[in-house]
C-alpha cells in the first residue's frame, strides 16, 4: 500500500514539474523580456497565460509536501534537516514571487511595475533552481536517513544538485515557452507566436545540451541513479528524447498541433524516469518506500483524500483550463473607467484597474 | 570589538530552539491576520454579488468587483506565507514531523482537497466578471467559501491535535505504529477550536472590511456605496460575535475539565484552590506569586462551573511535575493574552450590541460619528485579539509541542544557522506586510479617484468582444 502512496506522491511531483515549472518558466521568459517598452507585449501575454492558474497550480506543491510528511515522515524529515538551506531559499523565493506577481498587476506605475517585476521574475529563476538541487541531493543519495544531517552546503552544492537545479531552469523555460506559443496563438498574436516559437526552439537545444552534460556528471558523481536512468528507467528517457526532438518539429509548423503536448511528455517523462530510477527508495540507498511509510491507517486515509481529490479537484482543474483556453477569464474584476487626474500613472502594461 | 575567531564559533552554536519558535511565531503570527479575509471575504462579496444581481444594485455590484480584486491580493500574499508554513514544519522541527507526521498530516491530506478548492474557483470567479453569465459566475464563488471553511477546520483540526493527541498508538519505543485517522482528525478539541476558528474568521473578516468603510464614512464619504460596503462586513461581524461568546466561553469550559495545566496558566494559578479570584492583568513573579493586577474574588471559579460557583476548584500550577511545568513568562504571557482576548472581544460584542440595538429601536444603524470611530477602531481590535486567542492557545501548550508526548525542544532542528533565517524571515515579512497595505491603499485610492465618473452601464460586461475594444483596453485581446 506504502507503494500506491509512492505513485500518488511522485504523480503529485509530476504534475508540479509540469504545471508549476511553466509557471516558473514564464517568470523566466519576462526576466529575460528586456526593458519597459521592448518587453512590454511579452510581458502581457505572459501575465495573461499564467494569471488565472499559477495559484491553482502552485498548491500541487503543498500537496507534494503534504503526502510526503503524511505518508514517509521521516523521508520529509531527513529531507528537510539536511536541505535546509536550499529549502529556505525556495520558501522565501515563493513569497517573493507570488506577492510580487500579485502585486504587480494591481499596481500602475511603470517604475512599480518594475520593481515588482524584477522581484517576480529572479525568484521564477531561483526557486526551480533551489527545488532542483533538492531533487539531485536526494537522487544522488546525499540525504542521509535517521535523524542525522548531512552537509548543509556540499549536500545541495555538488556538482548532480547543481546540474539538476540548472536543468529545472531550463525544463521549466522550455516548458513555458510552449505554452507561451500557444497562449499567444489563441491571442491572435503572430508576432508573439514567431517571438516564444524562436524561444522555445532555443530552450530546447539548451535544455538538451545540459541534459547531456548531466549524464556525464551523473556517471562520475551519482552512479546510482546513473545506472538506474540506463537500465530500468531507459524508455522513459528515450521517450524524453523523442518527444523533445517531435516537439522540436511540431512548434516550426504552425499547422499542427502537438507541439505543447510533445514538450509536457519530455519534462514529464525525465521527472517519472528519476523515480523509476532510483525505485524503490525514497532516499537512495539508505531509506526505502517501505521503511519509510506511515501507518497503514495514515495510508489509508491519504488514499480516501486522493480519490476526493480526483473526484472533485480533477474536474474543477479542467473547468479552470478549459474556461481559460477559451479566453473565458480574461482579466481580474471588471475594467474601471479612465481617472483622469492622476499625475503618478502611467499607462505601462497590465490592464487598467 | 569581539574577535573573529571567538564570534564565528560562538554564532556556529547559537541554540536552535527559541529561534525556531521565534520564526514559526512570527510566520504563524503574520499568516493568520490573512486567514480571516481568505476565509470569510468570498462570503462577503458572495452576499454583495447576490445582491448585485437580484436587486440590480449598481453599488453592490461594484463593491462585489472591487472586493473580488482586493482579494486576488490577499489571497495570493495568503497562500505564499502559508506555503512557507508547510517548508517550516520541516525545517524548524524535523523530529516533530519525523515522529508524528503520519497523524499531524492526516487533516493536511484533506486540506489540500479544500486548498485547491479554493485556488482554482478563486481564479475563476476573480477573471470571470467579464465573460460569464451573471448567476454562473456567482457560483462559481460559492465553493471559495465553502472551502475556506472546511480548510481552516482542517487545519485547526491539526493544530488541535497536538493539544489532545489521540488515535495513536506507540510501541514500547515510542514510535507510531498505528493511526486512527477518524481520531486524529475528529480528536477531542476539534469540534471546539474549529468552531471558535472559523466563527474568528467570519468576525475578523467582517469587522476588518467594515472599519474601512467606516473610515470612509468618517471623512464624509457617506454615499450608498460606502454605506453599503460597511453594512455588508459590520453585520457579519456583528452576528459573529455573540456567537463567539458562546463558542468561546464552552471552549474555555472544555480547557478547563480537559486541560487543566492550560487552564491554570489562562487564570495564572499557582495552587490548586476553590473560591479562585479572577486576577485581571497582574503577573507571576520569580516565586511564582501572583502579583498586581485587580483581583475580582471568586469569580475564576463562578466562571468555570456556575453551578458550584466559589466552590469550584481549579487545579493550579503546582499540580504538573515541575520538568513539565510551562515557565513563569509562558504563564504570564498566556494569562496577558487571554485577558487582552477577552477584553477586546467583550468591547467588540458591546459594539455589536450598539448596532442591532440601533436597527431594533431606529431600523436603521447608529449614526453618532462614536459610533463610527469605534467601528472604524474594529478592525484592528478584533485583529490583536485574534493574534491574542492564537497565543493562549499556543504559548498555553507550552512545553509541549504534542501534548505530553513531545516537548518543543526535543522537536527542533539542529540547524544552528536558524536565528539568520529568523531575521531574513523577519525583513521580508515587514516587506510584505507593508508592501501589501500600500498596494491595497493604493488600488482603493485609484478606484476612490473614479468614483463620480460614470461607471460601466452594464453591470455584467459585455459578452460580445467588439465592446472589450471600447474601453480602449490595451492589455483586452479580442476574442477569436
Amino acid at each position: 500500500m506504502s507503494t500506491v502512496a509512492a505513485l500518488i506522491l511522485f504523480t503529485a511531483v509530476t504534475v508540479y514539474a509540469v504545471f508549476g515549472g511553466a509557471d516558473f518558466g514564464a517568470g523566466f521568459w519576462d526576466l529575460v523580456a528586456g526593458g519597459a517598452k521592448r518587453g512590454e507585449r511579452p510581458r502581457e501575454v505572459i501575465d495573461h497565460s499564467i494569471a488565472p492558474v499559477w495559484e491553482a497550480n502552485h498548491v500541487w506543491l503543498i500537496f507534494s509536501f503534504v503526502l510526503l510528511w503524511t505518508c514517509f515522515p521521516k523521508a520529509y524529515a531527513s529531507i528537510t534537516l539536511t536541505l535546509f538551506v536550499p529549502l529556505t531559499i525556495a520558501a522565501l523565493g515563493i513569497v517573493l514571487r507570488g506577492a510580487s506577481f500579485a502585486f504587480r498587476k494591481a499596481v500602475f506605475r511603470t517604475r512599480d511595475q518594475r520593481n515588482f517585476g524584477a522581484a517576480f521574475a529572479l525568484s521564477s529563476v531561483l526557486v526551480p533552481f533551489c527545488l532542483g538541487t533538492v531533487v539531485g541531493s536526494i537522487a544522488s543519495g546525499r540525504v542521509p536517513s535517521g535523524g542525522e544531517a548531512g552537509d548543509p552546503w556540499s549536500s545541495w552544492l555538488n556538482p548532480t544538485s547543481v546540474v539538476i537545479g540548472v536543468l529545472a531552469v531550463c525544463g521549466s523555460a522550455y516548458l513555458a515557452a510552449f505554452f507561451l506559443v500557444s497562449d499567444a496563438r489563441r491571442l491572435g498574436d503572430d508576432t508573439m507566436v514567431a517571438y516564444f516559437r524562436r524561444r522555445a526552439t532555443t530552450a530546447a537545444v539548451v535544455a538538451a545540451v545540459v541534459a547531456l552534460a548531466g549524464i556525464f556528471v551523473l556517471s562520475n558523481d551519482a552512479t546510482y541513479l546513473f545506472d538506474g536512468l540506463t537500465s530500468k528507467a531507459l524508455p522513459l528517457v528515450i521517450l524524453s528524447a523523442v518527444s523533445g526532438v517531435g516537439a522540436l518539429l511540431l512548434i516550426r509548423q504552425p499547422t499542427r498541433p502537438g507541439a505543447r503536448l510533445a514538450a509536457v511528455v519530455a519534462v514529464a517523462s525525465v521527472v517519472v524516469a528519476w523515480g523509476v530510477a532510483q525505485w524503490d527508495y525514497l532516499l537512495p540507498k539508505t531509506l526505502t518506500v517501505s521503511q519509510a511509510a506511515a501507518p497503514s491507517g495514515t495510508i489509508q486515509a491519504v488514499l480516501v483524500a486522493t480519490v476526493l481529490a480526483a473526484v472533485l479537484i480533477v474536474p474543477s482543474f479542467v473547468l479552470l483550463y478549459v474556461l481559460d483556453q477559451k479566453t473565458l477569464l480574461p482579466e481580474e474584476g471588471m475594467p474601471e473607467p479612465e481617472a483622469i487626474e492622476l499625475p503618478d500613472i502611467t499607462r505601462g502594461h497590465g490592464q487598467p484597474s | 570589538m569581539m574577535p573573529v575567531a571567538v564570534l564565528i564559533p560562538a554564532l556556529a552554536s547559537v541554540d536552535p530552539v527559541p529561534w525556531a519558535r521565534s520564526q514559526m511565531a512570527f510566520t504563524l503570527g503574520f499568516h493568520i491576520i490573512l486567514v480571516p479575509l481568505g476565509v470569510s471575504w468570498a462570503a462577503m462579496t458572495l452576499i454583495a454579488n447576490y445582491r448585485a444581481i437580484k436587486h440590480d444594485d449598481h453599488d453592490a455590484l461594484l463593491l462585489a468587483q472591487r472586493w473580488s480584486k482586493y482579494m486576488a491580493v490577499t489571497f495570493a500574499v495568503g497562500a505564499v506565507t502559508g506555503t512557507v508554513l508547510s517548508f517550516e514544519f520541516g525545517l524548524l522541527w524535523p523530529k516533530f514531523m519525523g515522529q508524528w507526521g503520519g497523524a499531524f498530516g492526516v487533516p493536511f491530506a484533506f486540506e489540500g482537497i479544500f486548498f485547491f478548492t479554493e485556488a482554482i474557483f478563486i481564479s475563476i470567479y476573480i477573471f470571470g466578471w467579464q465573460r460569464l453569465k451573471p448567476w454562473t459566475h456567482f457560483w462559481t464563488g460559492v465553493p471559495i467559501a465553502v472551502a475556506g471553511i472546511l480548510g481552516s477546520v482542517s487545519v485547526v483540526a491539526a493544530n488541535a491535535w497536538m493539544n489532545t493527541p489521540e488515535g495513536v498508538t506507540l510501541d514500547a519505543s515510542g514510535n507510531v505504529i498505528d493511526v486512527d485517522p477518524m481520531q486524529v482528525i475528529f480528536n477531542s478539541a476539534m469540534p471546539l477550536m474549529s468552531a471558535h476558528m472559523v466563527v474568528a474568521a467570519y468576525l475578523v473578516g467582517g469587522f476588518m472590511v467594515s472599519s474601512v468603510y467606516a473610515v470612509g464614512m468618517l471623512r464624509g464619504r457617506r454615499d450608498r456605496y460606502h454605506r453599503l460596503g460597511f453594512l455588508i462586513g459590520f453585520t457579519v461581524a456583528a452576528i459573529a460575535t455573540p456567537v463567539q461568546m458562546g463558542v468561546g466561553d464552552a471552549l474555555a469550559r472544555w480547557v478547563f475539565t480537559e486541560q487543566p495545566a492550560k487552564f491554570a496558566a489562562i487564570e495564572m494559578v499557582p495552587e490548586t484552590s476553590s473560591d479562585v479570584p479572577e486576577v485581571l492583568f497582574g503577573h507571576l513573579n520569580s516565586s511564582g506569586e501572583v502579583v498586581g493586577g485587580i483581583a475580582i474574588p471568586g469569580l475564576a471559579s463562578i466562571l468555570s462551573d456556575p453551578k458550584k460557583g466559589t466552590s469550584t476548584e481549579i487545579q493550579g500550577l503546582n499540580t504538573i511535575p515541575a520538568d513539565d511545568r510551562p515557565t513563569n513568562a509562558n504563564v504570564n504571557v498566556t494569562h496577558f493574552a487571554w485577558d487582552i482576548m477577552i477584553g477586546l472581544g467583550t468591547l467588540l460584542f458591546l459594539l455589536s450590541l450598539w448596532y442591532w440595538a440601533s436597527w431594533l429601536f431606529r431600523r436603521d444603524m447608529p449614526k453618532s460619528r462614536w459610533f463610527l470611530r469605534c467601528a472604524a477602531a474594529s478592525g484592528v481590535l478584533s485583529v490583536i485579539t485574534l493574534e491574542a486567542g492564537w497565543t493562549v492557545s499556543e504559548v498555553g501548550r507550552q512545553p509541549w509541542i504534542v501534548y505530553e508526548k513531545m516537548k518543543v525542544e526535543d522537536a527542533a532542528t539542529a540547524n544552528t544557522g536558524v536565528w539568520v533565517t529568523f531575521i531574513v524571515v523577519l525583513l521580508l515579512y515587514a516587506g510584505l506586510g507593508v508592501t501589501t497595505i500600500l498596494v491595497l491603499r493604493g488600488m482603493s485610492r485609484r478606484y476612490r479617484s473614479r468614483d463620480g465618473f460614470e461607471e460601466a452601464d452594464s453591470p455584467y460586461g459585455p459578452n460580445k468582444p467588439v465592446d472589450l475594444d471600447q474601453d480602449q483596453d490595451q492589455d483586452q485581446v479580442p476574442a477569436p
